[in-house]
């Protein structure tokens, strides 16, 4: 796959020089996403990135958490949802009727904005999917995997005497930590991230942008944020929808300097009506 | 561009406007002022100039202060975020013509008899370009006007062109009567900071640029002032 990407008419040209520099982990073509009658995301193309972070950006009800959680399937999960057009992770289409949706998730995995440990306990809660996809080999293996990702979300230092105890016990930052590390410790290729520090104070969200920037040395990172500030720290490609178009997408140092399309610059400027 | 969500985001964007306009204002008097006071020898006048210069750095100051507490409070983005950036990068400019209008002022002092026309006619020539490109660039500035901005760019060939004949002009003098010594010299600095003045017009100019366009100008400006190779020590 090389760097060139597909653009269609909506969309704000240009190939963003992180593609010159990343491989596209991530590609869709003339995505069409429905709720029944609903038209929620329109003709969408769009290259991602690997080892970089992208940022969806847009006003609220536009079609972000939709189109993110096309990528892992998740879509699959609300009956009324229907997804057309080409996804692909690797160049593979995600929906081709032989692929196991089970292990898709496992290579892309997703945090959600409110974070949602399961009701067991911390250790419990990251050593979940290691389990089901059995990778780990034996109870070693397994302690060794819950250590690693738990410092590797940065929440190790804060939970290691009481690994035993109730991850839904845990404070909202620490929470979206252990949910984190919950993701990283299946080992993904790609992390889709919602929101994820909507409810997380800024020392919080802070770390989670620092633990953003380690994991994208090696993952494929894709924010959902309502903090213009927020796309502009962490991300390397911005890509900012509005009702279901994607209207721009291009290097985020460039898209909050010097916008192309007009409503791309009246949102990050805080003039949308 | 149409208005913020948040209207004070606007009002403070306004109010910081309005100060710059202010600024550029008082400059642009101070430097006629200046003008006046050296072609005429009028040291009242110069005086006056060298006390005004007070109100300018105030200016730059409040301007300052409000654009930090502005970034700090709102996080400009985009437009607004070069908009502010620009509106630093013109105060210091207009402070810095502030500056060079006071010390052409102060050079009032040191003349203490008329100037050979010759000599006066250009410098009035010199002032009145220099005025008005500053006049037109702050024009050009509150009017987001960057075409009429790079007209003013453009024409300041022609003060440096003008530079460089007074300072032709005022080494024949000397080397005539080394009597005439001290007085060329003042008048060189005067017209030398008049040139200076263009320049600054010249940074608006490129800023009123950038602020439009999101990049710097490109295209190269044909530096005019030779007087460099005649004088080593100037920059
Ligand atoms: N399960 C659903 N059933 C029907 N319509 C839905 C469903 N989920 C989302 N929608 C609609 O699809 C559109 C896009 O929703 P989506 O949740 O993707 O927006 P978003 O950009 O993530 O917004 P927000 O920033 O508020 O999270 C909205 O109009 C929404 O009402
Ligand atoms: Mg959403």
């Amino acid at each position: 796959m090389s760097a060139q990407t597909a653009t269609k008419v909506e969309t704000a040209t240009a190939v963003p020089r992180i593609l010159g520099e990343r491989a596209p982990k991530v590609t869709a073509r003339n995505v069409d996403i429905y709720y029944g009658e609903k038209h929620a995301i329109k003709s969408l193309s769009v290259d991602i990135p690997d080892r970089a972070v992208s940022a969806f950006i847009g006003p609220s009800g536009c079609g972000k958490s939709t189109f993110l959680r096309s990528i892992n399937r998740m879509n699959d999960t609300i009956p009324s949802c229907r997804v057309t057009g080409d996804i692909k992770v690797d160049n593979k289409d995600i929906y081709a009727r032989d692929l196991d949706v089970v292990h898709l998730r496992a290579r892309v995995g997703m945090v959600f904005q409110k974070p949602n440990p399961f009701p067991k306990s911390i250790y419990e809660n990251v050593a979940y999917g290691p389990r089901i996809h059995g990778t780990a080999s034996g109870k070693a293996d397994m302690d060794d995997i819950v250590e690693r990702s738990l410092r590797r979300a940065s929440l190790w230092d804060e939970v290691k005497d009481r690994l035993n105890s109730p991850g839904t016990g845990l404070s909202g930052g620490q929470q979206q930590r252990l949910c984190i590390a919950r993701a990283i410790a299946v080992n993904p290729e790609v992390i889709l991230m919602d929101e994820p520090c909507s409810a997380l104070d800024p020392i919080a969200t802070a770390r989670i942008e620092e633990l953003i920037d380690e994991l994208k040395q090696n993952y494929c990172i894709v924010i959902v944020t309502h903090s213009m500030q927020q796309a502009a720290r962490v991300s390397q490609l911005t890509a900012f929808f509005h009702l279901g178009i994607l209207v721009e997408v291009g290097d985020t140092d460039d898209i909050f300097t010097k916008p192309k399309d007009k409503r791309t610059q009246d949102y990050i400027t805080g003039r949308f009506g | 561009m149409s208005d913020h969500i948040v209207k004070a985001y606007d009002e403070d964007i306004t109010a910081l406007k309005t100060l710059l306009a202010e600024m550029g204002g008082a400059a642009e008097e101070q430097l006629a002022s200046a003008i006046k006071a050296l072609s005429r020898r009028d040291a009242t006048l110069a005086d006056q100039v060298i006390r005004n210069d007070d109100r300018i750095d105030e200016l730059e100051r409040q301007i300052e202060e409000k654009a930090l507490l502005l970034i700090a409070k709102r996080q400009p983005m985009a437009r607004d975020l070069r908009e502010i950036m620009v509106t630093i990068r013109v105060a210091s400019d207009i402070e810095r013509i502030g500056d060079l209008a006071k010390n052409t002022a102060k050079r009032t002092h040191a003349i203490s008899e008329a100037l050979p026309r010759k000599l006066s006619t250009g410098l009035a020539r010199m002032g009145a370009l220099a005025l008005s490109q500053l006049n037109k660039v702050l024009n050009a500035y509150a009017r987001n006007d960057d075409i009429m901005g790079m007209e003013v760019w453009r024409s300041d060939e022609e003060i440096d062109a003008l530079y460089n004949s007074i300072f032709r002009e005022l080494l024949t003098y000397m080397m005539e009567d080394p009597r005439n010594i001290s007085l060329c010299t003042h008048l060189l600095f005067g017209t030398k900071n008049l040139e200076r003045i263009g320049d600054h017009a010249t940074n608006i100019a490129e800023n009123i640029y950038f602020l439009v366009h999101g990049t710097t100008v490109s295209e190269g400006r044909p530096k005019k002032d030779v007087t460099s190779m005649m004088n080593p020590n100037e920059d």
